[in-house]
């Protein structure tokens, strides 16, 4: 039983920080209808961003883990927006194949200039916040866990609120629903594209230095993997959809976390996309989307 | 065109195969390696062309087929092999077995073919495109864990069975039935699935067929290409079929141009000499006006995935048709 | 108000529209009627900048607005409801509503504007929390109304407001355009297929024919049309 506790703790906490990457592929998706391959490289740099800014101080506390957060995040979303300027949109009336090639080719672009930029070799990831466990009966509460839960949650609620209760997240999902109808209200479409990545960007850059927080070793490969099984949580919660992404996330992290824990360990790479295929065919909705039907 | 005749091109690739694999021996041995190479990625890329050009459908999975039929084939001859084939046997009989395990390898891959043609029922776009990714993930990760083959390690000391005459007859007929296929009556099929899936359903056709149908012979023939690669590279893991790989047939694909077959074949060539001038240049150094010491360019040497990536970018925004497709005119206004 | 000069639209290799020209007068009516694939919402659509016009002129108080982009138009004043209504679904009513008034900073007018808009749509101030996608046809043409009215437009465009419609509904819909014409001067231009109805709340109407105005004249008088009548009209 003990066991069990830690076990769900650990998957709580990866599936929040898959949560937060699915979100970005789900608010891109909402938007623009495609996968934006490069997503899971901006979280990359999420955290190569929060290592440099992390050396630049020696001692770790809750302020400056956010302060580094707060940095990255900024650069994470300015990177984001760019890459759209500069790839995606040039490209907004071509075929959906036409993007999907650019964004993998913008993808392998940002891995491989990692590679020549911050080297190839895993570096090691500065302690940013505070480090204490905690202890509760048998189980054990890393302040790592708790930092990763908390933060997830806060952003995650923020983001709720930006969406449901302001202008510009009404905006979003009126774009979100019909781009030409927005652009007769007035709403400035590129805006809110270049807005939904940056947000997402910025969510992204959040994960990651969550991630190199808990696995402090990075890597400029180091988001190819959570990028995937993000993605694969967006689909399992509904693509486009918020709360659903944030779920998925946390279903798969947790049934993840399980799997390594048992003699299938080696088998782990393999969940996300056996998870992926059987929900595409029996569920391609997702746990909570609705299926729209098709323009002819 | 060049594809125009196809009976008469693969007649001359036939012999010219057989004349490369007759005089292979008194070729220098590292061009016997890039014309290997070169071969090879003609057959990967235009059986992937087949699936991502002429059915509009969008696989990231090829090297997992690939990988299927490599390591089915190496088990052939590697396991079964010296069971099967007499101590004493000749030159034939075991080229008669390296045939039967490469069109083993290549009917297995198309099974998977299958399989992964099977999701594209009910997908398309980005969403296929992610199902064959994970194709190709699952093949590596179950390749790893199948200790008998090796695990993680992979295979080793497979017989050097291939050469140019195998490499060019399997490029020579991967070609001639692609392009057969796709200027018959049936093969119409592939293109009008590309261009407009929900009008050919409406005419009638059965995109679900062809795109089940594409998949598996493109994956049969990147199956062949496999084993054709483990008996030429000697030595298999399943890093080596991973999703980079699956991304460098299809950059040849798109840097071809989508659908075009002769574009394709020049694209497989180009890049398959691509690592040899970047190995070149990387062991040279360029004056600079404003240093003394040369500038050195041996990171070249390591960038090719980097010049892939930027390849892939700059192709769709500025030529999405392929560097090596002359049609497709703009149209003009009527009014 | 509004000139339309030698508009020319084409979609890909089909000639849309072949050279449009016409007027709406402040604080008029126009009515732009035709039969299917005449070219009437296309028309609309290139003015609101939803479409590239690819020659003429889009005057808009003096000013060329061609190939503006549609969120600049909106800000001039130029209101659109497109055809089929494009409400988003997914929001409430009152969201909806608000998104009409995205361009207004000022919190007094917005009240305002949504005053003014219950009081002439009474049944889009009951449903105001509901979700825009449960509403019936009828109230969902309401809703695209009211929610362009929230950017207080100078100049309505309305394109086929009548389309899906319960006939009652179709009435009182017809009545409150002719409302918001009187008491708020919005000019307006109407694109119908219920061609009977558009002439007769409007005062000037063309007709438009695969992408050429082949006729034009007061609206009583194009009522009057042996020609309008046997095409448009319905019969004698």
């Amino acid at each position: 039983m003990t066991e069990f506790f830690q076990q769900l703790i650990n998957g709580l906490s990866v599936g929040s920080m898959y949560a937060l990457i699915a979100i970005g592929y789900t608010l891109v998706y909402g938007v623009l209808r495609f996968i934006n391959f490069a997503h899971s490289d901006v979280f990359m740099v999420g955290a190569f961003m929060g290592m440099y800014i992390g050396r630049t101080s020696s001692k770790s506390s809750i302020g400056g883990g956010l302060m580094v957060m707060a940095g990255a995040m900024v650069i994470c979303a300015l990177l984001g927006i760019l890459i759209e300027r500069f790839a995606y949109r040039p490209l907004r009336s071509r075929s959906k194949l036409t993007v999907l090639i650019t964004a993998i080719g913008v993808s392998l672009f940002l891995e491989n200039a990692g590679q020549l930029i911050f080297g190839p070799n895993p570096q090691p990831f500065p302690n940013i916040f505070p480090s204490h466990t905690f202890q509760y009966d048998q189980v054990v509460l890393s302040s790592k866990d708790l930092v990763v839960l908390v933060v997830a949650i806060v952003l995650m609620g923020g983001l709720q609120f930006l969406v449901l209760k302001t202008k510009i997240g009404t905006a979003m999902r009126a774009a979100a629903f019909n781009p030409q109808a927005a652009s007769l209200m007035g709403i400035n479409i590129n805006n809110v594209i270049s807005f939904t990545f940056g947000l997402g960007s910025a969510l992204a850059a959040a994960g990651g230095i969550l991630w190199a927080y808990k696995f402090p070793k990075i890597d400029p490969l180091m988001g190819v993997m959570p990028g995937l099984t993000a993605f694969v949580a967006a689909v399992l919660g509904g693509i486009g959809n918020i709360p659903g992404a944030a779920l998925g996330g946390l279903v798969i992290g947790i049934i993840e976390t399980f799997v390594k824990g048992s003699r299938w360990s080696t088998w782990s790479e393999a969940i996300a996309f056996v998870l992926l295929i059987l929900i595409l065919l029996f569920r391609p909705a997702g746990l909570l989307g609705t299926l729209q039907p098709e323009k002819v | 065109m060049l594809l125009a005749r196809p009976r008469i091109c693969l007649v001359a690739a036939l012999i010219g195969s057989v004349v490369l694999g007759f005089f292979q021996g008194q070729i220098d041995p590292y061009f016997v390696d890039i014309l290997s190479h070169i071969g090879i990625n003609i057959t990967l890329a235009v059986s992937l062309n087949l699936i991502n050009g002429h059915t509009g459908q969008f696989s990231l999975g090829h090297a997992g087929f690939m990988a299927v039929g490599a390591y089915t084939a190496a088990a052939m001859t590697l396991f079964a092999g010296p069971h099967v084939l007499p101590a004493t046997a000749g030159p034939v009989l075991p080229m008669l077995w390296f045939l039967l395990a490469l069109l083993a390898g290549g009917l297995i891959a198309a099974a998977a073919g299958l399989l992964v043609g099977a999701p594209s029922l009910r997908l398309k776009g980005d969403y296929l495109a992610i199902v064959t990714l994970g194709f190709g993930q699952i093949i590596a990760v179950v390749f790893r864990n199948i200790e008998s083959l090796g695990g993680a390690l992979g295979l080793n000391g497979i017989p050097p069975y291939t050469n140019l005459f195998w490499i060019f007859t399997t490029a020579a007929l991967t070609v001639y039935v692609v392009t057969t296929m796709v200027n018959s009556t049936y093969g119409r099929g592939f293109l009008a699935t590309h261009d407009d899936e929900i009008a050919a359903e409406a005419m009638g056709i059965n995109t679900t067929r062809y795109k089940i149908v594409a998949f598996v012979i493109g994956a049969f023939f990147a199956g062949v290409a496999g084993g054709l690669y483990g008996h030429f590279t000697l030595t298999i893991n399943p890093k080596g079929f991973d999703f980079n790989r699956s991304i460098e047939i299809v950059v040849m694909v798109i840097v071809g141009g989508m659908g075009n077959t002769a574009g394709v074949i020049i694209a497989a060539t180009l890049l398959a000499l691509l690592p040899e001038g970047l190995r070149d240049l990387a062991g040279r150094s360029i004056p600079v006006p404003w240093s003394s010491t040369p500038l050195s360019l041996h990171w070249i040497g390591e960038s090719r995935p980097l010049l892939y990536s930027m390849l892939l970018i700059g192709l769709m925004l500025l030529r999405p048709q392929g560097l090596f497709n002359l049609r497709r005119g703009s149209s003009k206004a009527p009014c | 108000m509004l000139e339309v000069k030698n508009l020319t639209v084409n979609y890909g290799a089909i000639c849309a529209l072949r050279g449009i020209s016409l007027e709406v007068k402040q604080g008029d009516i126009v009515t732009l009627i035709g039969a299917n694939g005449a070219g009437k919402t296309t028309t609309l659509r290139a003015i609101s900048g939803l479409l590239r016009a690819q020659g003429g002129e889009v005057l808009y108080e003096g000013r060329n607005i061609a190939n503006l982009p549609a969120h600049k138009i909106v800000e001039l004043g130029l209101s659109h409801v497109p055809e089929g209504r494009m409400i988003f679904a997914n929001l409430t009513v009152l969201e909806n509503l608000m998104m009409g008034a995205y361009l207004q900073k000022d919190r007094r007018v917005i009240e305002q504007e949504l005053e003014y808009v219950f009081g002439t749509f009474p049944r889009l101030k009951e449903r105001q929390k509901q979700v825009a996608g449960t509403l019936s046809g009828g109230e969902q043409q309401m809703l695209a109304i009211g929610r362009a009215l929230m950017s207080k437009p100078k100049f309505l465009m309305l394109d086929e407001p009548s389309l899906g419609i319960a006939p009652l509904l179709v009435k009182t819909i017809f009545e409150k355009i002719v409302e918001i014409n009187r008491q708020q001067g919005i000019s307006i231009l109407l694109v119908e297929q219920n061609a009977n109805l558009a002439l007769e709340i409007s005062r000037y109407g063309y007709v438009l024919e695969t992408g050429r105005i082949i006729l034009q004249d007061q609206s009583s008088a194009l009522r009057q049309n042996p020609q309008v009548k046997s095409a448009y009209l319905g019969g004698v």
